[in-house]
């Protein structure tokens, strides 16, 4: 095990370095930078002024000594400035990822939290009434854009309510804060609990065809002890996977999820810095997104020996 | 006796009527305006900014030498109002403009503000200083002066070249705020110090602009409210339910378009809404330096194909203006009047003529009903410009020009323009001040950087001067026409429309006036007031 351990933090690292050359030369291939964003703004380009702010900003340098000069200001701990507010990049980023990452985690629970009891029933309820509404439960909530569920949503409340659930940086209470992320994450959660149920459902089936689970039934236990001790705890490999994956493409969901609900968050953020081609700001963020798919990867991988004592990794 | 207490009574009604009607009418203090804005800009220093997102909420931090009357919707020469200057006067060869400065007006940080704040801030704006803008995108405004002069700490001389009557137009725009000497271009990026009504409190890029109340601002008891909170909100369906839902007392300043007013007042019917031109030109840049349009008879045919008013009626639901390159009246100063407009060609009411004799001019350049002319039409990546790009496109079909659309993503339109890699693009041209002057010289001038298609014709050159000079309204009126109308024969930059947008807020806020005739000049707020 600890050897696997071992082995697997280095292909971490390996791959980190891989996305921080991809990261990097991607941003440089995509053509125009933050200086020809500057200058298109203001509707004008004057070739000395547009020179001098290249060099000022270091954009002027060969791209091994940017890159060199980015890792190694990373490794020391300097994450750079921004070139749009000229702040600390470190200072711009670290406050949005709480944000993020209360509204990835409230997104992920409501997609377990309601995916996988969901699944459950839908499969041990196979071929019923349930189990058909469940079915095209889930199919429309793969089938909706998290964008235009969350604009739905935003339509439905002021139309309806005359409120709208858009963020509140200030919330005075433990209730208001929950509810400035609850509607967002369960328009964005809504899609990827769509989807853990379906493959729990199908994962369930499988399982619940087994003769283990027949060997049980004839010794008497309960449909709950069958269905959620025996069954589901065989049944959950597979869906852990996709949680994690999932975990993964959740990023891409907050993005617009972040923009409807208008929440300051880091993957709103990334969009405004890729549009205004704020290098230290994108680079600095896809690695740290880099680095939370990476170890919610590696965390999967641990899971599988927790939930599953025959796998150890003992190879 | 009945109807003497029915009259007495009556009389009483009306002057309790009246009070309140007064209590109603009298400013109330306190409070703070919520906006949402439409985007991040990129700094909040004005001087380096082109766009109005820096001007809306940061203009309330500063003060000009003098500014539009913030309550008359038309700027005009006679709109013009002294702000930390309290006077100015003309030398008698109109190349002297000397400013009596206020006294005992402070920066935001307590520091006093003198002459020579004045004196550095164009020292910046002409390049003349050791600090530098990083962006100075309004250079040219002051290619007249020569100098800028102080006169003990409180009177400040613009030494001009020739007569510019123009130049309190552009001192007066809201692009023209005075900087303290003391804080460095850099840091009025990112902490600006005025003089203004409103003191800044933080930018939080892409969530929040907040301003507060200026409690030793000069003005004694301005201004009535006690900040402004700009909420950044760049997807625009949220913006306006969010202000349907009143999270917002206001709109972004002419951010509605006119078929997005109509769920506006459906679904907020008390809200307070305006259309006012914005004085941005929706025009053609043509690249004449080669092949196919450097045939003017091709330049020509184009011209002559367009339909403005289907572009107007489909985009504005017939909310927009066709003029030239000045906006048109009645709240353009400068535009031509309908029936000179009118005599250019491509102007004239039946299109159907015009496009028959596009087509003729086509024929002469060898193109016709079995040999299409195949053109890519480039425009940004925005739905203001695609959308006029799309009618484009339909519109050249009649005269045998096959277009197709080249979407490019803004940071890669300047430099694409620059490089006149390009046939034909859709452009979109905003004026900050109503004045020929910036027009003119910015778009049309030789070398100007703006005059993206290098339009340059010395003679048109020389009559640009003749009507800078004119020191009489409405003699220069005249001069201006004549070249608005030669410039569009010349299809210099063939104008489409000028644009209409809507300004909504919900019926307690007072004190807003939207100006019909720039979209740049109007926001200092500092007489805003709620009355809730």
């Amino acid at each position: 095990m600890f050897a696997y351990l071992v082995r697997r933090l280095f292909l971490m690292l390996v791959t980190l370095f891989g996305i921080s050359v991809v990261i990097f030369f991607l941003l440089r291939i995509v053509p125009g930078n933050i200086v020809d964003i500057l200058f298109a703004a203001a509707g004008y380009v004057d070739p000395a002024d547009k020179a001098e702010l290249e060099k000022q900003l270091g954009i002027d340098q060969p791209l091994v000594a940017q890159y060199l000069h980015w890792i190694g200001g990373l490794l020391s701990g300097d994450f750079g400035y921004s070139y749009v507010s000229e702040k600390p990049a470190l200072q711009e980023i670290l406050p949005r990822i709480p944000i993020t990452a209360r509204l990835a985690g409230l997104a992920l629970l409501f997609s377990a939290s309601i995916g996988i009891p969901l699944g459950v029933i839908s499969a041990v309820k196979q071929g019923t009434r349930l189990d058909y509404v469940l079915r095209v439960v889930s199919l429309s909530g793969l089938s909706l854009p998290s964008f235009w569920l969350g604009l739905l949503i935003l339509t439905a409340s002021v139309a309806m309510f005359g409120q709208m659930p858009i963020f509140n940086p200030n919330p005075k209470t433990w209730l208001e804060a929950f509810a400035t992320y609850a509607v967002p994450a369960a328009a964005v959660g809504f899609r990827s609990a769509a989807l853990t149920m379906r493959i729990t459902r199908s994962s369930m089936l499988e399982v619940l065809r087994q003769d283990y689970i027949r060997t049980a039934r004839a010794k008497g236990a309960s449909d709950a002890a069958v269905n959620y001790h025996h069954a589901l705890k065989n049944a959950i490999l597979p869906v852990i996977t996709v949680i994690g994956i999932e975990a993964a493409f959740l990023i891409g969901g907050l993005i617009v999820t972040e923009t409807v609900f208008n929440i300051p968050g880091v993957a709103r953020f990334l969009v405004e810095a890729i549009r205004w081609r704020d290098y230290p700001i994108v680079q600095n963020l896809v690695m740290f997104i880099a680095v939370v798919v990476v170890f919610a990867n590696f965390t999967v991988d641990m899971l599988y020996a927790v939930f599953d004592p025959r796998i150890r990794y003992t190879d | 006796m009945r109807s003497v207490w029915a009259l007495a009574a009556m009389a009483a009604l009306s002057v309790l009527t009246a009070s309140t009607a007064t209590l109603a009418g009298e400013p109330k203090q306190g409070g703070i305006l919520r906006m949402y804005h439409r985007d991040s800009p990129a700094n909040a220093s004005i001087l380096e900014g082109a766009t109005y997102s820096i001007n809306v909420p940061f203009m309330g931090v500063f003060n000009n030498l003098v500014i539009y009357d913030q309550h008359i919707a038309q700027n005009s020469p006679d709109t013009l109002r002294p702000e930390l200057a309290e006077s100015w006067s003309w030398s008698s060869d109109n190349k002297k403009l000397t400013f009596k400065l206020r006294q005992g007006v402070k920066w935001h940080d307590g520091k006093p503000f003198t002459s020579a704040d004045v004196k550095c801030t164009f020292d910046l704006l002409m390049g003349k200083s050791q600090q530098k803008l990083r962006q100075n995108p309004r250079k040219a405004w002051y290619s007249e002066v020569n100098d800028v002069t102080t006169s003990g700490e409180f009177e400040v001389s613009f030494d001009l070249k020739r007569p510019q009557p123009s130049l309190l137009a552009m001192l007066a725009s809201g692009y023209t705020p005075i900087y303290p000497c003391h804080v460095s271009p850099a840091d009025m990026r990112t902490h600006p110090i005025g003089s203004g009504p409103f003191k800044f409190v933080e930018f939080k890029a892409n969530e929040s602009i907040k301003l507060t109340r200026n409690p030793d601002y000069w003005k004694k008891g301005l201004p009535h409210l006690d900040g402004i909170e700009y909420t950044i909100i760049t997807n625009r369906s949220t913006a306006i339910l969010a202000f349907v839902a009143g999270k917002f007392d206001m709109t972004f300043p002419t951010h509605i378009t006119i078929p997005l007013l109509k769920d506006v007042k459906s679904q907020a019917p008390n809200a307070v809404c305006v259309v006012e031109p914005t004085n941005v030109s929706t025009n053609i840049i043509v690249n004449s330096t080669s092949a196919p349009f450097d045939n003017i008879d091709i330049r020509r045919a184009m011209s002559l194909a367009l339909d403005r008013k289907a572009f107007v009626d489909i985009l504005f639901e017939g909310q927009a203006d066709i003029g030239g390159t000045m906006l048109p009246p009645p709240q353009g100063i400068w535009g031509m009047p309908k029936d000179k407009l009118e005599t250019i060609p491509g102007y004239g009411r039946d299109i159907n003529a015009n496009r028959e004799e596009a087509k003729k001019l086509m024929q002469k350049a060898g193109y016709g009903p079995d040999k299409h002319l195949a053109v890519k039409v480039s425009t940004r990546n925005l739905a203001e410009y695609r959308d006029p790009a799309v009618i484009l496109i339909d519109q050249l079909k009649s005269i045998y020009i096959d277009g197709e659309l080249d979407v490019v993503e803004t940071a890669n339109w300047f430099p694409k323009v620059a490089r006149k890699d390009y046939m034909l693009g859709l452009n979109l041209t905003g004026n900050s001040v109503d004045d020929p002057d910036q027009s003119f010289y910015e778009n049309y001038s030789c070398g100007s950087e703006r005059n993206y298609t290098n339009y340059c014709n010395k003679e048109i050159e020389k009559l640009f001067d003749v009507q800078s000079q004119e020191t009489d309204v409405s003699k220069r009126k005249p001069l201006v026409w004549d070249i608005d109308k030669k410039l569009q024969e010349d299809v210099a930059r063939p104008i489409i429309f000028h644009a209409r947008a809507g300004t909504c807020w919900q019926p307690y806020v007072k004190g807003i006036t939207i100006m019909s005739n720039s979209s740049y000049n109007g926001f200092r707020y500092e007489d805003v007031w709620l009355d809730k």
